[in-house]
Protein backbone atom coordinates (compact mmCIF):
# COMPACT_ATOMS: atom_id res chain seq x y z
CA UNK A 1 0.00 0.00 0.00
CA UNK A 2 1.54 3.80 -0.68
CA UNK A 3 2.26 5.74 2.32
CA UNK A 4 0.09 8.74 2.35
CA UNK A 5 1.60 12.02 2.64
CA UNK A 6 0.90 14.76 4.98
CA UNK A 7 -0.39 17.73 3.55
CA UNK A 8 -1.04 21.40 5.21
CA UNK A 9 -4.38 23.21 4.25
CA UNK A 10 -2.09 25.64 2.21
CA UNK A 11 1.07 24.31 0.38
CA UNK A 12 3.48 26.57 -1.60
CA UNK A 13 3.77 25.02 -4.78
CA UNK A 14 4.53 25.81 -8.23
CA UNK A 15 2.64 24.57 -11.27
CA UNK A 16 5.04 21.39 -11.46
CA UNK A 17 4.81 20.66 -7.88
CA UNK A 18 1.06 20.90 -8.08
CA UNK A 19 1.09 18.90 -11.17
CA UNK A 20 3.06 15.84 -9.75
CA UNK A 21 1.20 16.00 -6.61
CA UNK A 22 -2.25 15.41 -8.52
CA UNK A 23 -0.87 12.40 -10.34
CA UNK A 24 0.45 10.97 -7.10
CA UNK A 25 -2.82 11.37 -5.49
CA UNK A 26 -4.60 9.83 -8.27
CA UNK A 27 -2.53 6.63 -7.76
CA UNK A 28 -1.62 6.10 -11.40
CA UNK A 29 -0.78 2.45 -12.60
CA UNK A 30 2.24 3.57 -15.37
CA UNK A 31 3.90 6.31 -15.38
CA UNK A 32 6.15 6.33 -18.70
CA UNK A 33 7.86 9.57 -19.35
CA UNK A 34 10.75 11.38 -20.71
CA UNK A 35 11.47 14.64 -18.75
CA UNK A 36 12.00 17.69 -20.70
CA UNK A 37 12.32 21.46 -19.43
CA UNK A 38 10.33 22.92 -18.64
CA UNK A 39 7.96 20.00 -17.35
CA UNK A 40 11.03 18.28 -15.73
CA UNK A 41 9.79 18.57 -12.01
CA UNK A 42 6.34 17.05 -12.67
CA UNK A 43 8.46 13.80 -14.06
CA UNK A 44 11.45 14.41 -10.84
CA UNK A 45 9.25 14.80 -8.27
CA UNK A 46 6.77 11.68 -9.30
CA UNK A 47 9.90 9.68 -9.58
CA UNK A 48 10.99 10.94 -5.92
CA UNK A 49 7.13 9.79 -4.94
CA UNK A 50 7.87 6.12 -6.51
CA UNK A 51 10.82 6.07 -4.95
CA UNK A 52 9.88 6.86 -1.40
CA UNK A 53 7.32 4.80 -1.33
CA UNK A 54 3.95 7.43 -2.13
CA UNK A 55 2.95 5.54 -4.86
CA UNK A 56 1.63 1.41 -5.53
CA UNK A 57 2.30 2.02 -9.70
CA UNK A 58 5.12 1.97 -12.16
CA UNK A 59 7.60 4.57 -13.21
CA UNK A 60 8.99 3.62 -16.78
CA UNK A 61 12.20 6.03 -17.60
CA UNK A 62 12.42 5.77 -21.49
CA UNK A 63 14.96 6.65 -24.53
CA UNK A 64 12.16 9.47 -25.98
CA UNK A 65 9.34 10.83 -25.75
CA UNK A 66 7.93 8.97 -28.65
CA UNK A 67 8.34 5.91 -26.38
CA UNK A 68 7.06 7.72 -23.66
CA UNK A 69 3.95 8.34 -25.28
CA UNK A 70 3.83 4.83 -26.89
CA UNK A 71 4.34 3.18 -23.30
CA UNK A 72 1.76 5.18 -21.96
CA UNK A 73 -0.41 3.59 -25.00
CA UNK A 74 0.80 -0.12 -24.36
CA UNK A 75 -0.24 0.42 -20.41
CA UNK A 76 -3.72 1.76 -20.85
CA UNK A 77 -4.11 -0.32 -23.50
CA UNK A 78 -3.75 -3.05 -21.25
CA UNK A 79 -6.31 -1.92 -18.59
CA UNK A 80 -4.43 0.42 -16.20
CA UNK A 81 -4.33 4.00 -15.16
CA UNK A 82 -1.89 6.06 -17.36
CA UNK A 83 -0.30 9.11 -17.05
CA UNK A 84 2.96 11.43 -18.30
CA UNK A 85 4.14 15.05 -18.49
CA UNK A 86 6.54 16.82 -21.61
CA UNK A 87 6.72 20.31 -23.13
CA UNK A 88 7.86 21.22 -26.87
CA UNK A 89 9.96 19.22 -28.38
CA UNK A 90 9.30 16.01 -26.51
CA UNK A 91 5.03 16.88 -27.43
CA UNK A 92 6.38 17.50 -31.17
CA UNK A 93 8.38 13.85 -30.52
CA UNK A 94 5.10 12.25 -29.19
CA UNK A 95 2.44 13.68 -32.01
CA UNK A 96 2.39 10.45 -34.25
CA UNK A 97 1.30 8.28 -31.00
CA UNK A 98 -1.24 11.33 -29.91
CA UNK A 99 -3.41 10.01 -32.44
CA UNK A 100 -3.00 6.80 -31.51
CA UNK A 101 -3.69 6.85 -28.07
CA UNK A 102 -7.11 8.93 -29.15
CA UNK A 103 -7.73 6.30 -31.93
CA UNK A 104 -7.38 3.72 -29.63
CA UNK A 105 -9.86 5.68 -26.86
CA UNK A 106 -7.69 5.71 -24.02
CA UNK A 107 -7.74 7.95 -21.07
CA UNK A 108 -4.13 8.70 -20.33
CA UNK A 109 -3.85 11.56 -18.75
CA UNK A 110 -0.99 14.10 -19.79
CA UNK A 111 0.37 17.39 -18.24
CA UNK A 112 1.68 19.75 -20.49
CA UNK A 113 3.97 22.25 -19.83
CA UNK A 114 3.76 24.85 -23.24
CA UNK A 115 7.03 25.71 -24.26
CA UNK A 116 7.68 27.20 -27.71
CA UNK A 117 8.95 24.81 -30.76
CA UNK A 118 12.97 25.29 -32.27
CA UNK A 119 14.17 26.57 -34.64
CA UNK A 120 15.32 28.73 -32.37
CA UNK A 121 15.57 26.81 -29.60
CA UNK A 122 13.47 28.10 -26.74
CA UNK A 123 12.90 26.85 -23.24
CA UNK A 124 10.19 29.50 -22.21
CA UNK A 125 6.86 29.40 -22.31
CA UNK A 126 4.60 29.92 -25.69
CA UNK A 127 1.62 27.89 -26.90
CA UNK A 128 3.15 26.27 -30.05
CA UNK A 129 3.09 22.63 -28.56
CA UNK A 130 -0.58 22.90 -27.14
CA UNK A 131 -1.78 24.20 -30.83
CA UNK A 132 0.46 21.56 -32.34
CA UNK A 133 -2.18 18.99 -30.35
CA UNK A 134 -4.65 20.79 -31.40
CA UNK A 135 -6.24 18.04 -34.34
CA UNK A 136 -5.19 14.85 -32.40
CA UNK A 137 -7.88 14.06 -30.61
CA UNK A 138 -7.46 15.16 -27.30
CA UNK A 139 -9.42 16.77 -24.71
CA UNK A 140 -7.11 19.88 -23.99
CA UNK A 141 -7.75 21.77 -20.93
CA UNK A 142 -6.11 24.69 -19.98
CA UNK A 143 -4.93 25.86 -16.43
CA UNK A 144 -3.92 29.55 -15.73
CA UNK A 145 -1.73 29.23 -12.28
CA UNK A 146 -0.92 26.00 -10.15
CA UNK A 147 -3.88 25.91 -8.09
CA UNK A 148 -5.87 25.39 -11.35
CA UNK A 149 -2.99 22.85 -12.66
CA UNK A 150 -3.28 21.06 -9.49
CA UNK A 151 -7.34 20.88 -9.81
CA UNK A 152 -7.42 20.00 -13.00
CA UNK A 153 -5.09 17.72 -13.44
CA UNK A 154 -7.54 15.80 -10.89
CA UNK A 155 -10.31 16.82 -12.66
CA UNK A 156 -8.91 15.44 -15.92
CA UNK A 157 -8.69 11.71 -15.00
CA UNK A 158 -12.03 11.68 -14.17
CA UNK A 159 -13.29 13.47 -17.75
CA UNK A 160 -11.14 11.02 -19.48
CA UNK A 161 -11.94 7.74 -17.97
CA UNK A 162 -15.54 8.24 -17.62
CA UNK A 163 -17.29 5.64 -19.78
CA UNK A 164 -18.87 8.36 -22.33
CA UNK A 165 -15.59 9.70 -22.70
CA UNK A 166 -12.75 7.33 -23.25
CA UNK A 167 -10.49 9.71 -24.48
CA UNK A 168 -6.88 10.90 -23.56
CA UNK A 169 -6.43 14.27 -21.63
CA UNK A 170 -3.80 16.62 -21.75
CA UNK A 171 -3.90 19.26 -18.65
CA UNK A 172 -2.05 22.54 -19.78
CA UNK A 173 -0.01 25.03 -17.93
CA UNK A 174 2.30 27.60 -19.35
CA UNK A 175 5.84 27.14 -19.11
CA UNK A 176 7.45 28.59 -15.90
CA UNK A 177 5.17 31.77 -15.83
CA UNK A 178 2.92 28.96 -14.23
CA UNK A 179 5.53 25.59 -13.91
CA UNK A 180 8.19 27.44 -11.67
CA UNK A 181 6.14 30.10 -9.78
CA UNK A 182 5.38 29.13 -6.54
CA UNK A 183 1.77 30.04 -5.03
CA UNK A 184 -0.63 29.34 -2.46
CA UNK A 185 -2.22 26.28 -3.13
CA UNK A 186 -4.91 24.57 -1.38
CA UNK A 187 -4.90 20.73 -1.76
CA UNK A 188 -7.27 18.24 -0.90
CA UNK A 189 -6.31 15.07 0.94
CA UNK A 190 -4.89 12.16 -0.42
CA UNK A 191 -8.41 10.37 0.43
CA UNK A 192 -10.61 12.88 -0.63
CA UNK A 193 -8.34 13.35 -4.01
CA UNK A 194 -8.61 9.80 -4.48
CA UNK A 195 -12.05 9.64 -3.99
CA UNK A 196 -12.96 12.40 -6.25
CA UNK A 197 -10.82 10.59 -9.21
CA UNK A 198 -12.31 7.16 -8.44
CA UNK A 199 -11.03 3.67 -8.97
CA UNK A 200 -10.17 3.15 -12.59
CA UNK A 201 -12.68 1.72 -14.48
CA UNK A 202 -10.75 -1.08 -17.48
CA UNK A 203 -12.63 -0.95 -20.72
CA UNK A 204 -12.22 -3.76 -23.25
CA UNK A 205 -8.62 -4.34 -21.88
CA UNK A 206 -5.89 -6.12 -23.23
CA UNK A 207 -4.43 -8.14 -20.21
CA UNK A 208 -8.05 -10.04 -20.06
CA UNK A 209 -7.27 -13.48 -21.53
CA UNK A 210 -10.54 -14.74 -21.33
CA UNK A 211 -11.38 -11.82 -23.71
CA UNK A 212 -9.11 -11.28 -26.18
CA UNK A 213 -8.83 -8.22 -28.34
CA UNK A 214 -6.93 -6.22 -31.05
CA UNK A 215 -5.99 -2.55 -30.60
CA UNK A 216 -4.70 -0.73 -33.76
CA UNK A 217 -6.03 -2.39 -36.71
CA UNK A 218 -5.70 -1.33 -39.73
CA UNK A 219 -9.01 0.16 -42.09
CA UNK A 220 -8.60 1.84 -44.99
CA UNK A 221 -11.15 3.70 -47.38
CA UNK A 222 -14.29 1.44 -46.05
CA UNK A 223 -13.93 1.81 -42.68
CA UNK A 224 -11.46 4.61 -41.47
CA UNK A 225 -13.90 7.67 -41.72
CA UNK A 226 -16.93 5.89 -40.10
CA UNK A 227 -14.47 5.40 -36.68
CA UNK A 228 -12.64 8.82 -36.92
CA UNK A 229 -16.56 10.39 -37.45
CA UNK A 230 -17.30 8.49 -34.35
CA UNK A 231 -14.19 9.29 -32.17
CA UNK A 232 -15.23 13.22 -33.33
CA UNK A 233 -18.61 12.59 -32.12
CA UNK A 234 -17.03 11.58 -28.42
CA UNK A 235 -15.08 14.01 -28.32
CA UNK A 236 -17.79 16.79 -29.13
CA UNK A 237 -19.86 14.91 -26.45
CA UNK A 238 -17.34 15.02 -23.89
CA UNK A 239 -18.21 18.64 -22.88
CA UNK A 240 -21.12 17.39 -21.10
CA UNK A 241 -19.15 15.04 -18.71
CA UNK A 242 -16.17 18.35 -18.54
CA UNK A 243 -19.43 20.08 -17.31
CA UNK A 244 -20.54 17.63 -14.86
CA UNK A 245 -16.98 17.09 -13.49
CA UNK A 246 -16.20 20.31 -12.91
CA UNK A 247 -19.77 21.05 -11.05
CA UNK A 248 -18.46 17.49 -9.00
CA UNK A 249 -15.39 19.20 -7.98
CA UNK A 250 -16.80 22.74 -7.00
CA UNK A 251 -19.23 20.73 -4.94
CA UNK A 252 -16.11 19.38 -2.74
CA UNK A 253 -13.62 22.69 -3.31
CA UNK A 254 -15.84 25.57 -3.89
CA UNK A 255 -13.95 25.95 -6.77
CA UNK A 256 -15.36 26.76 -9.99
CA UNK A 257 -14.30 25.81 -13.02
CA UNK A 258 -16.03 26.42 -16.64
CA UNK A 259 -15.46 25.64 -19.96
CA UNK A 260 -15.24 29.29 -21.06
CA UNK A 261 -14.25 31.10 -18.54
CA UNK A 262 -15.82 35.40 -18.56
CA UNK A 263 -14.50 38.03 -16.34
CA UNK A 264 -16.05 41.29 -16.49
CA UNK A 265 -18.73 40.76 -19.58
CA UNK A 266 -21.68 40.88 -18.42
CA UNK A 267 -21.65 44.90 -20.07
CA UNK A 268 -18.21 44.88 -21.49
CA UNK A 269 -17.98 46.48 -25.09
CA UNK A 270 -14.42 45.59 -25.80
CA UNK A 271 -12.96 42.04 -24.88
CA UNK A 272 -9.44 39.91 -24.95
CA UNK A 273 -9.47 36.68 -25.57
CA UNK A 274 -6.53 34.40 -24.39
CA UNK A 275 -5.16 31.63 -22.97
CA UNK A 276 -3.13 30.38 -19.79
CA UNK A 277 -1.27 33.39 -17.61
CA UNK A 278 -2.09 35.93 -20.23
CA UNK A 279 -5.92 35.88 -18.81
CA UNK A 280 -4.48 36.81 -15.92
CA UNK A 281 -3.01 39.61 -16.95
CA UNK A 282 -5.78 40.83 -19.47
CA UNK A 283 -8.05 40.54 -15.95
CA UNK A 284 -5.99 43.01 -14.07
CA UNK A 285 -5.83 45.21 -17.27
CA UNK A 286 -9.82 45.14 -17.57
CA UNK A 287 -10.22 45.93 -14.07
CA UNK A 288 -7.77 49.09 -14.58
CA UNK A 289 -9.66 50.36 -17.41
CA UNK A 290 -13.02 49.91 -15.82
CA UNK A 291 -11.63 52.84 -13.89
CA UNK A 292 -11.11 54.57 -16.61
CA UNK A 293 -14.82 53.93 -17.73
CA UNK A 294 -14.40 51.63 -20.63
CA UNK A 295 -16.18 48.66 -20.32
CA UNK A 296 -13.48 45.89 -20.56
CA UNK A 297 -14.23 42.47 -20.40
CA UNK A 298 -11.67 39.09 -20.58
CA UNK A 299 -13.08 35.76 -21.95
CA UNK A 300 -11.10 32.14 -22.03
CA UNK A 301 -11.39 29.21 -22.90
CA UNK A 302 -10.37 26.71 -20.55
CA UNK A 303 -11.17 23.92 -22.45
CA UNK A 304 -9.70 24.01 -25.90
CA UNK A 305 -10.98 21.03 -27.05
CA UNK A 306 -13.49 20.11 -27.62
CA UNK A 307 -13.79 23.51 -28.72
CA UNK A 308 -16.63 25.56 -26.57
CA UNK A 309 -18.13 26.98 -30.01
CA UNK A 310 -21.14 28.03 -28.73
CA UNK A 311 -20.21 29.17 -24.99
CA UNK A 312 -17.66 31.28 -26.73
CA UNK A 313 -20.21 32.81 -29.05
CA UNK A 314 -22.71 33.47 -26.04
CA UNK A 315 -19.93 35.09 -23.94
CA UNK A 316 -18.71 37.37 -26.99
CA UNK A 317 -21.46 38.12 -28.61
CA UNK A 318 -22.64 41.35 -27.31
CA UNK A 319 -19.42 43.25 -27.43
CA UNK A 320 -18.11 45.53 -30.27
CA UNK A 321 -14.67 44.58 -30.38
CA UNK A 322 -12.68 42.24 -29.68
CA UNK A 323 -9.01 40.91 -29.63
CA UNK A 324 -8.08 37.61 -29.89
CA UNK A 325 -4.20 36.76 -28.88
CA UNK A 326 -2.50 34.15 -30.20
CA UNK A 327 0.56 32.85 -28.40
CA UNK A 328 1.71 30.64 -31.19
CA UNK A 329 3.54 31.63 -34.21
CA UNK A 330 0.72 31.34 -36.95
CA UNK A 331 3.05 30.67 -40.00
CA UNK A 332 1.28 31.74 -42.63
CA UNK A 333 -2.25 32.29 -41.57
CA UNK A 334 -4.40 34.11 -38.80
CA UNK A 335 -3.79 32.79 -35.17
CA UNK A 336 -5.95 29.60 -34.62
CA UNK A 337 -7.71 30.97 -31.65
CA UNK A 338 -8.67 33.78 -33.92
CA UNK A 339 -9.86 31.63 -36.50
CA UNK A 340 -12.09 29.91 -34.41
CA UNK A 341 -13.45 32.66 -31.96
CA UNK A 342 -14.46 34.62 -35.73
CA UNK A 343 -16.20 31.50 -36.82
CA UNK A 344 -17.98 31.28 -33.60
CA UNK A 345 -19.13 35.08 -33.65
CA UNK A 346 -19.73 34.94 -37.54
CA UNK A 347 -23.03 33.36 -36.50
CA UNK A 348 -24.36 36.18 -34.49
CA UNK A 349 -26.91 38.42 -35.31
CA UNK A 350 -24.48 41.64 -33.89
CA UNK A 351 -20.72 40.36 -35.43
CA UNK A 352 -18.75 41.72 -33.36
CA UNK A 353 -15.53 43.61 -35.01
CA UNK A 354 -12.58 40.89 -34.15
CA UNK A 355 -8.84 41.39 -34.58
CA UNK A 356 -5.57 39.24 -33.95
CA UNK A 357 -2.88 39.78 -31.75
CA UNK A 358 0.35 37.25 -32.15
CA UNK A 359 2.73 38.27 -28.86
CA UNK A 360 4.81 36.53 -26.35
CA UNK A 361 6.52 33.90 -28.39
CA UNK A 362 9.24 32.13 -26.82
CA UNK A 363 8.54 33.70 -23.79
CA UNK A 364 8.25 36.95 -24.40
CA UNK A 365 6.55 38.93 -21.50
CA UNK A 366 3.26 40.20 -21.77
CA UNK A 367 2.41 43.11 -19.48
CA UNK A 368 -0.83 44.99 -18.42
CA UNK A 369 0.07 47.82 -20.62
CA UNK A 370 0.54 46.10 -23.30
CA UNK A 371 -3.20 44.50 -22.28
CA UNK A 372 -4.69 47.91 -21.71
CA UNK A 373 -3.08 49.17 -24.95
CA UNK A 374 -4.65 46.26 -26.88
CA UNK A 375 -8.24 47.44 -25.29
CA UNK A 376 -8.19 51.04 -25.90
CA UNK A 377 -7.59 49.66 -29.72
CA UNK A 378 -10.26 47.77 -29.54
CA UNK A 379 -12.31 50.39 -28.24
CA UNK A 380 -11.22 52.72 -31.08
CA UNK A 381 -12.53 50.06 -33.59
CA UNK A 382 -15.45 50.41 -31.46
CA UNK A 383 -16.32 53.91 -31.18
CA UNK A 384 -15.29 54.14 -35.95
CA UNK A 385 -17.83 51.16 -36.09
CA UNK A 386 -14.91 49.07 -38.00
CA UNK A 387 -11.71 47.84 -37.98
CA UNK A 388 -8.81 50.49 -37.63
CA UNK A 389 -5.46 48.54 -37.94
CA UNK A 390 -4.49 45.76 -40.19
CA UNK A 391 -6.86 42.83 -38.91
CA UNK A 392 -3.35 40.77 -38.22
CA UNK A 393 -0.81 42.29 -35.88
CA UNK A 394 2.02 41.51 -33.77
CA UNK A 395 2.26 42.79 -30.47
CA UNK A 396 5.78 43.56 -28.64
CA UNK A 397 7.87 42.55 -31.59
CA UNK A 398 11.11 44.82 -31.82
CA UNK A 399 11.29 46.23 -35.60
CA UNK A 400 8.89 48.11 -37.89
CA UNK A 401 4.47 47.78 -37.16
CA UNK A 402 4.00 44.23 -38.94
CA UNK A 403 0.01 43.53 -39.76
CA UNK A 404 -1.52 41.64 -42.41
CA UNK A 405 -4.94 42.10 -43.78
CA UNK A 406 -7.45 44.76 -43.80
CA UNK A 407 -11.59 44.51 -42.98
CA UNK A 408 -13.92 44.95 -45.81
CA UNK A 409 -16.49 46.30 -43.84
CA UNK A 410 -17.04 49.98 -42.36
CA UNK A 411 -14.58 52.79 -43.96
CA UNK B 1 -16.35 -29.30 -44.96
CA UNK B 2 -13.50 -29.67 -43.23
CA UNK B 3 -10.98 -26.49 -43.76
CA UNK B 4 -7.63 -29.21 -43.40
CA UNK B 5 -6.44 -30.60 -40.41
CA UNK B 6 -7.11 -29.12 -36.77
CA UNK B 7 -8.61 -26.18 -38.23
CA UNK B 8 -12.02 -24.71 -37.25
CA UNK B 9 -15.11 -24.57 -39.71
CA UNK B 10 -14.69 -21.29 -39.55
CA UNK B 11 -11.12 -21.07 -40.73
CA UNK B 12 -10.73 -19.39 -44.17
CA UNK B 13 -14.67 -18.65 -45.20
CA UNK B 14 -14.66 -14.88 -46.34
CA UNK B 15 -12.83 -12.73 -48.11
CA UNK B 16 -11.12 -9.71 -46.94
CA UNK B 17 -13.24 -6.97 -47.65
CA UNK B 18 -16.30 -8.54 -48.19
CA UNK B 19 -17.68 -7.48 -44.60
CA UNK B 20 -21.37 -6.15 -44.50
CA UNK B 21 -21.22 -2.56 -43.75
CA UNK B 22 -22.40 -0.43 -41.48
CA UNK B 23 -22.19 3.27 -40.30
CA UNK B 24 -20.23 5.07 -38.00
CA UNK B 25 -23.04 4.76 -35.01
CA UNK B 26 -22.28 0.73 -35.46
CA UNK B 27 -18.42 0.30 -35.52
CA UNK B 28 -16.81 -0.50 -32.01
CA UNK B 29 -15.31 1.94 -29.72
CA UNK B 30 -11.79 2.61 -30.15
CA UNK B 31 -11.52 0.04 -33.36
CA UNK B 32 -11.39 -2.49 -30.52
CA UNK B 33 -11.97 -5.75 -32.18
CA UNK B 34 -12.98 -8.57 -30.19
CA UNK B 35 -10.99 -12.01 -31.08
CA UNK B 36 -14.05 -14.94 -30.64
CA UNK B 37 -17.44 -14.61 -30.58
CA UNK B 38 -18.12 -14.56 -26.66
CA UNK B 39 -16.13 -14.49 -23.80
CA UNK B 40 -14.42 -17.74 -23.20
CA UNK B 41 -14.45 -19.70 -19.78
CA UNK B 42 -10.50 -19.83 -19.28
CA UNK B 43 -7.64 -18.49 -20.44
CA UNK B 44 -7.61 -18.63 -24.19
CA UNK B 45 -3.72 -19.93 -24.22
CA UNK B 46 -5.73 -22.96 -22.59
CA UNK B 47 -7.90 -23.85 -25.21
CA UNK B 48 -6.70 -25.64 -28.67
CA UNK B 49 -7.40 -23.26 -31.53
CA UNK B 50 -9.83 -25.54 -33.06
CA UNK B 51 -12.04 -25.22 -30.31
CA UNK B 52 -12.07 -21.68 -30.32
CA UNK B 53 -14.73 -19.27 -31.19
CA UNK B 54 -12.92 -17.19 -33.46
CA UNK B 55 -14.88 -13.90 -34.81
CA UNK B 56 -15.08 -12.24 -38.20
CA UNK B 57 -12.81 -9.76 -36.84
CA UNK B 58 -10.53 -12.45 -35.80
CA UNK B 59 -7.99 -12.86 -39.29
CA UNK B 60 -8.51 -16.97 -38.70
CA UNK B 61 -11.68 -16.55 -40.47
CA UNK B 62 -10.76 -14.69 -43.73
CA UNK B 63 -8.98 -16.01 -46.25
CA UNK B 64 -5.81 -14.70 -48.33
CA UNK B 65 -5.44 -17.83 -50.33
CA UNK B 66 -5.87 -15.54 -53.81
CA UNK B 67 -2.38 -13.84 -52.87
CA UNK B 68 -0.43 -16.79 -53.49
CA UNK B 69 0.88 -17.68 -56.70
CA UNK B 70 3.24 -20.67 -55.73
CA UNK B 71 2.75 -22.62 -52.70
CA UNK B 72 4.92 -24.76 -50.40
CA UNK B 73 3.81 -28.84 -50.66
CA UNK B 74 5.51 -30.55 -47.53
CA UNK B 75 6.25 -34.13 -47.52
CA UNK B 76 5.60 -35.96 -44.65
CA UNK B 77 8.43 -39.09 -45.69
CA UNK B 78 11.25 -36.70 -45.20
CA UNK B 79 10.11 -34.30 -42.59
CA UNK B 80 12.04 -34.99 -39.56
CA UNK B 81 9.92 -32.97 -37.31
CA UNK B 82 12.28 -30.45 -36.42
CA UNK B 83 9.83 -27.45 -36.00
CA UNK B 84 12.00 -25.07 -37.56
CA UNK B 85 9.58 -24.12 -40.68
CA UNK B 86 7.14 -23.76 -37.54
CA UNK B 87 9.48 -21.26 -36.29
CA UNK B 88 9.93 -18.99 -39.20
CA UNK B 89 6.49 -18.70 -40.95
CA UNK B 90 5.83 -15.56 -40.42
CA UNK B 91 1.87 -15.94 -41.03
CA UNK B 92 1.83 -19.16 -38.57
CA UNK B 93 0.50 -21.13 -41.60
CA UNK B 94 2.72 -24.01 -40.31
CA UNK B 95 0.03 -26.58 -38.28
CA UNK B 96 2.34 -28.43 -35.48
CA UNK B 97 0.76 -30.25 -32.93
CA UNK B 98 3.02 -32.38 -30.10
CA UNK B 99 6.59 -31.19 -32.05
CA UNK B 100 4.69 -33.28 -35.31
CA UNK B 101 4.67 -31.42 -37.95
CA UNK B 102 0.61 -31.75 -39.66
CA UNK B 103 0.42 -29.59 -43.10
CA UNK B 104 -0.15 -25.86 -44.09
CA UNK B 105 -3.13 -23.34 -43.60
CA UNK B 106 -3.32 -22.66 -47.01
CA UNK B 107 -5.86 -20.17 -46.20
CA UNK B 108 -3.05 -17.79 -45.01
CA UNK B 109 0.04 -18.67 -46.68
CA UNK B 110 1.30 -15.99 -48.93
CA UNK B 111 3.48 -18.52 -51.05
CA UNK B 112 6.99 -16.65 -49.37
CA UNK B 113 8.86 -19.38 -49.25
CA UNK B 114 10.59 -19.19 -45.92
CA UNK B 115 9.96 -22.60 -44.62
CA UNK B 116 11.25 -24.14 -48.07
CA UNK B 117 14.51 -22.14 -47.09
CA UNK B 118 14.95 -23.76 -43.53
CA UNK B 119 13.84 -27.10 -44.00
CA UNK B 120 17.81 -28.90 -43.69
CA UNK B 121 16.05 -32.33 -44.96
CA UNK B 122 18.54 -33.67 -47.58
CA UNK B 123 15.78 -33.80 -50.47
CA UNK B 124 13.90 -30.47 -48.16
CA UNK B 125 10.49 -32.10 -47.06
CA UNK B 126 9.50 -28.65 -47.92
CA UNK B 127 9.04 -27.27 -52.12
CA UNK B 128 7.92 -24.59 -53.95
CA UNK B 129 4.78 -25.94 -56.69
CA UNK B 130 2.89 -23.59 -58.73
CA UNK B 131 -0.52 -22.77 -56.93
CA UNK B 132 -1.92 -25.14 -59.50
CA UNK B 133 -0.76 -28.23 -59.09
CA UNK B 134 -2.21 -30.88 -57.31
CA UNK B 135 -0.03 -32.39 -53.88
CA UNK B 136 -0.18 -35.85 -56.00
CA UNK B 137 1.70 -34.55 -58.70
CA UNK B 138 3.93 -32.62 -56.96
CA UNK B 139 4.92 -35.42 -54.48
CA UNK B 140 5.72 -37.72 -57.70
CA UNK B 141 7.79 -34.53 -58.87
CA UNK B 142 10.13 -34.99 -55.72
CA UNK B 143 13.96 -34.84 -56.36
CA UNK B 144 16.19 -37.30 -55.22
CA UNK B 145 18.77 -37.44 -52.04
CA UNK B 146 21.39 -35.08 -53.86
CA UNK B 147 25.15 -36.82 -53.25
CA UNK B 148 28.18 -34.53 -51.69
CA UNK B 149 30.66 -33.78 -54.19
CA UNK B 150 33.39 -35.34 -53.41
Amino acid sequence: MAEKMELKEVEVWDGNYAASQALRQAQVDVVSAYPITPSTPIVENYGAYVANGYVDGEFVMVESEHAAMSGCVGAAAAGGRVATATSSQGFALMVEVLYQASGMRLPIVMTVVNRALASPLNVRGDHGDMYLGRDSGWVQIDAFNAQEAYDLTLCAFKIGEDMRVRLPVMMHQDGFLTSHTAQNVHPLSDDEAYKFVGDYKPYEEMLDFTKPVTYGAQTEEDWHYEHKARQHKALMESKDVIDEVFAEFKKLTGREYKRVESYMMDDAEVAIVALGTTVETARVAAEQLREEGIKAGVVAPRCFRPFPFDEIRDALENTKAIAVLDRSAPMGAMGALFNEVSAALYTTPNRPLVTNFIYGLGGRDFSVEEAKRIFKEQKAHADAGHITTPIQQFSGVRGPKLGFFETKRGN
Amino acid sequence: MSRGVLATEKRGIRELGAEEFVGWDEVTQGVILPSFESELKENVSHIRPEERDYSDFNSYTATVASWRVIKPVYNRDICIDCQNCWVWCPDTSIISRDKQMLGIDYDHCKGCGVCVEVCPTNPKSLLMFGEAEETEDALAKWPEKKKKAK
